[in-house]
Parts: C-alpha cells; structure tokens; sequence
C-alpha cells in the first residue's frame, strides 16, 4: 500500500518560490493558527503521489464498472470542453445578472428541456443532488397540501419496497410516516397492498420507475389513478430513467414530480461522490412551490433570477446548484437530440438483457421476464451449496479487471447483485464481463476457499470493512491513536462521523 | 440454523423470551445475525421508552445492510443491553444469550399467541 503524503513528510524539501517580504508586515485581522503540521515535501513528489494513487483506482475511464442503480456511463469529454470555455468557467455565481445571461440562457433551457423530458410543466435545476431533489419534491407536495388546508391531515407516504433505497428517507426528513408496500411474485407494486395503504392521510407515493429490480411498473397509470383518487400525488424517483429516456414519459404516466439524477442519466462525472445535479420537474399544480430563485425569461428576452414568489419552499442552498454539472448534461442532452436519447435508452436496455440472458443459466435471477436497464442476479444457490457469497465474487472481479455490480441490494433478493452495464460499452466488453461471471461461478464449485479471500491480485487484498466501520477513522492519525481505537463505543462513532459533515 | 426451543419468534426475525419476573427479553435470530454478516452498529431506545404493538425500537447495522427491529409487544422498555451497543460482535457471536437488544415490561398479560415458535420459524426459513 502507498504511503500517505504525512508520512512521506521530508522537512525542508517543500519548494519555496516566494522572494522576501519588502512591503511593511501588516497586523493581521485575526490569530493565525500556530502551526497547521502539514507535511512538506517537493512538487514533483506530491505529483507523483497522487498519479500512483489514480493508477490503483477503478474509474470508467479505465474499467467496466456495472454499478447497479448508478448509471456509470462513459463521460464524453466534450462535455469538459464545453464547460471550461472561459465565459462559462470564469463566471461568479454573484455577479450580475446582466453578465451572466449566458449561463442563465443555459439554465433556462436545462429547467425547459428536463421538463420535457419528464412530460411534466416546469423545472427547477437547483437541487445538488438526488436526495436533495427529493428533499425538494416532498417539501412541494407538503406546501401542496398545506395550501389546500390538508397539509395536517396528510402525514403518511407510501413507499413500494422495491422503490430506490433514499426514497423513504427523505420522506421520513421531511417528517413523514413512511408505510412500505411490498411486491408481488412478478417484482412490481402489488395493487391490492397499495390500495389498502392508500386513505385520506396519505400525501404521496414514492415510487421508482422502472424499479429496484430492474421491471418497468406496468400498472403505473392504475397505481397514479388510484392515488390522485384519494387526494395523494404521486412522486417518481428518476435514478433508473435511463431505461425510458426518450420512450416514455413520466408525466403522462400519472406522476405530478419527479427528479433527474444527471450525473447517471445526462452523464455528468459522479465518481468520488459528485458534484452531482437533482434537478426536480413537476406538474402546473405544484410550480408556484418551485425553490427560488428559479431562472425566467423576460417578454423582452433577457433571462433573469425570479425572487418573487411567495408560495416558494425557499432555497436549497446558499448559490445556484451545481451549475457546471447543469451545463455538461445540457451538452449532452443536445449533442443526442430527441432521436439521440431514445437510442441511449434502447441500447441501455438491450445491454442488460445480453448479460441477463448470458448468466442467467450460472446465477439465479430476479428478472425471469426480461429486464429495463439493470438486471438482478443472485448468488443464494451457490452461497447454499459452496459457501461462496455475493460479497466474495465481488471482491473477485477486480481480479479479472471489472468493478464489481451493487451487491445486497435490492434488499427483497437474498445475495443480490445489481448489474447496470449502461449504453455505452462494446459487445466486446460485456463477453469479458459475462466470461469473467461465468469463470467465477466455477470457481465457487472448484475452489471457494480462494473467492473467499479475493481480490488476490490488487495493492490490497480483502479489506476489514467491519472493522473500518466500527472504528472511523476519517483522519490521519499516528499508530499509536489508531491502536487506541480497538472496541470503541457509539459515542467514539458518532464523534468520527461527525467531522464527515 | 440455531432456534433455541424455548423463544417465541417473529417473520422480521426477532425472538421473545419470557422470564420469570413477567418481563420480555428481545433480540434478533440467528437467522438475522448470519444474514446481515458483521454487525457493526446498534441503536437502542432509551430506558422508559414506551413501545406500541410492532413498534420500531431500533436499529442494526452490518457492513451490508441496516435492519429496523420491531417489537411485537406493547409495552415499556425496562433494560437495554449496553454491551451489544457498545460491542455490536457479540449480537454475531451470541444472539439469544449475552447479545440480547431489549427487557420489556409488557402493557398487560403478554398475548404471545400471534408469533411462531421455534418449528414453524425454522420452517419459514428451510
């Protein structure tokens, strides 16, 4: 293993540029920290450090990487090229708005076309990511109701469990009960359950179309009705959009909000955790909710930032969004165009069902019909017989040069693992990828003792996850602290998980 | 699979054990600690903590997943096992004895008739 920049720490070897002081020294405003113990050590040392570093990484730009759930499709460079000329890269989020009506022009048209795209009204692409698209979605319906004098009486949302796994936590943020819908032997939402959770207490449904598991909900339109009959509204996890980009609409399906997820979909780069965008579209009803402030267009033309409305939820933030990720999946929206896009979504769907077909006589499946962009595979037979999990033949693919798939969820299929190739890798790659299942899937029948210590042939081998759970350690410490931290109790946990935020 | 015949079991994998003093000890099966694999984190309530029929009263956490526990009897949380918060290993390594979650003390006469017993939990998961 590498070692960390703190302890390659050679005093004196730091490269010092800046002549000497020949102005006055001025007091400073306030204390500076005494010393703030940073390791010194020349440039070309720091450089080399952290391509070593990238080297032992899997990103897609070096491998396949089936995440299931996270869309990680290639990231088309022309999207950097567009976002670092300098009228976009240069601009400040506090300028005026009279020289910023460029970017603003690019919001403009990223709120228009995503509502399109969802068959809904209007848009708002301030959310930062996902959850906090969510987050968003649900203080909307709330001010909905509230508006409505129902907000009171409606406390409850219904989430199926095969909805997207943040789904009925940001409900619960948003201080709502959540009540889970299961599904049926087919993988969808079972009807008669949910029509039995709905009531007049109900203020939503969250759902994720297609699901968890990789099905399209065929009875959307029914389960959109049935919820609009009791007052409810219904809200549309966009994660899995990539399978219906272009095909359908969610809009026309009965949802009255929905959120992108467009570093999965619009392929904006999410690998290290973001930036990523949430950007939330919904129906007319509820755009007088639509955070502030939100991008209009003047009769006259200009774009400006609209502050004027009263029935707003706020802001979700301090600036605008994550603008430059609005501007790259702007680009890639329309670099493909209408015809484009339902292509993306054609070829995604069309790649799943090759790895589907191709393991699916090696590994049980939760998808026995087919699937949309994902499929979901499970290793419960062999974990039976041989003693092999899913977690170990995840830790064997990096051996055979792929990042592993989502494993363990979803959660309603014992030993699951979630396979989302995307559109963009070749025929060639998804053989490399089925060959290297298929030789595993023996390898648990010939040698399980070896997957069980995979990966065997990476910097690390297998890691103590647990442990590394238990005992958080977010910051570098000297062998000594870290030894001290052997049993620690929830308080050490929540102390270490503090400092994350 | 170990299902100690004495424990009144529930389908979200939890056991009941009544004791002689009319409290309710509460855990998580056998089943539960294998499936979720390393368990690394345990919430509890507080002492006092009034539980409704099914109610969540906490959480675990493997490396995998996060489990909700429920409790499928009313009542009032009187002990909580401070060594399984404080070591979440030993719910792994001991699960109906020193990995036990919760003491209650029952609303009324515990009705236990609902829940399975150790035959028809170990069939429910053959």
């Amino acid at each position: 293993m590498s070692e960390l920049l703190f302890e390659l720490d050679d005093p004196g070897s730091a490269s010092d540029y800046l002549p000497p002081l020949d102005v006055p020294e001025a007091p400073m405003p306030f204390a500076p920290r005494p010393t703030l113990d940073l390791p010194e050590l020349d440039e070309h040392s720091v450089v080399r450090h952290f391509t070593r570093l990238s080297h032992q990484t899997f990103s897609i730009d070096t491998h396949f990487y089936p995440l299931g759930s996270c869309t990680m499709k290639y990231n088309p460079k022309l999207n950097e090229a567009i976002a670092s000329l300098s009228g976009f890269a240069g601009a400040h989020p506090l300028q005026d708005e009279q020289t910023a009506q460029g970017w603003l022009e690019v919001l403009f048209r990223a709120q228009n076309v995503l509502a399109q795209i969802a068959g809904l009204d209007a848009c708002t692409v301030q959310p930062l990511a996902g959850a906090q698209g969510e987050f968003a979605g649900l203080l909307m319906i709330r001010a909905y109701h509230d508006k409505r004098g129902e907000g009171q009486s409606r406390r409850r949302i219904i989430v199926p469990d095969s909805a997207h796994g943040t789904n009925p936590a940001s409900a619960a943020r948003c201080g709502y009960a959540v009540t889970s819908v299961q599904s049926n032997a087919q993988g969808n939402v079972d009807m008669d359950a949910m029509r039995t959770a709905l009531g007049s207490d109900v203020a939503a449904v969250m759902i994720t179309n297609p699901n968890t598991l990789g099905v399209f909900e065929a009875q959307i339109e029914e389960l959109c009705a049935a919820a609009h009959q009791t007052g409810a509204l219904v809200y549309m996890d966009g994660a899995n959009m990539n399978a219906i980009l272009g095909q359908a609409r969610p809009g026309d399906m009965g949802v009255d909000v929905m959120h992108f997820n467009v570093h999965k979909t619009f392929s904006t780069p999410h690998g290290g955790g973001g930036p990523g965008a949430g950007p939330v579209a919904v129906r007319a009803i509820l755009e007088p909710f639509l955070p502030v402030p939100h991008v209009k267009q003047t009769e006259s033309g200009a774009f400006m930032w609209d502050w004027e409305r009263p029935d707003a939820i706020g802001s979700l933030h301090g600036f605008r969004g994550n603008a430059g990720v609005i501007l790259r999946a702007l680009t890639y929206i329309l670099r493909h165009g209408g015809a484009g896009l339902q292509r993306v979504s054609s070829d995604a769907v069309l790649s799943a069902n090759y790895i589907l077909a191709r393991l699916k006589g090696a590994y049980e499946t939760a998808n026995p019909n087919g699937c949309k962009h994902e499929c979901v595979l499970s290793a419960a037979k062999l974990k039976a017989e041989h003693g092999v999990s899913a977690w170990d033949i995840a830790k064997r693919l990096p051996d055979y040069g792929f990042h592993a798939p989502t494993v363990y969820f979803p959660t309603i299929v014992k030993e699951s693992m979630m396979i989302e190739p995307t559109e963009t890798e070749t025929k060639a790659t998804l053989d490399a990828f089925c060959d290297a299942m298929l030789q595993i899937a023996q390898e648990a029948i010939t040698d399980p003792d070896m997957l069980r210590h995979a990966p065997h042939t990476l910097k690390v081998g297998r890691l103590d996850e647990a442990g590394a759970a238990k005992c958080l350690n977010l910051c570098w410490t000297t062998p000594q602290e870290a030894e001290e931290c052997e049993t620690p109790g929830p308080a050490k946990r929540e102390l270490a998980g503090a400092s994350t935020y | 699979m170990n299902t100690p015949p004495d424990l009144f079991y529930t389908s979200s994998d939890e056991w009941l054990r009544r004791e002689s003093d009319g409290t309710l000890t509460v855990g998580i099966t056998d089943y539960a600690q294998h499936e979720l694999g390393e368990i690394v984190y345990v919430e509890l309530p507080e002492i006092g903590h009034k539980l409704g029929v099914d109610a969540m009263f906490g959480v675990v956490e493997s490396v995998k997943a996060v489990g909700e526990l429920h409790c499928a009897v009313s009542g009032e949380v009187v002990e909580i096992n401070v060594a399984a918060t404080d070591n979440p290993t030993i719910v792994n390594e001991s699960p109906y004895q020193d990995g036990w979650l919760i003491k209650i003390k029952p609303d009324a006469e515990a009705d236990l008739t609902g829940l399975m017993d150790a035959a028809a939990y170990a069939a429910l998961h053959a």
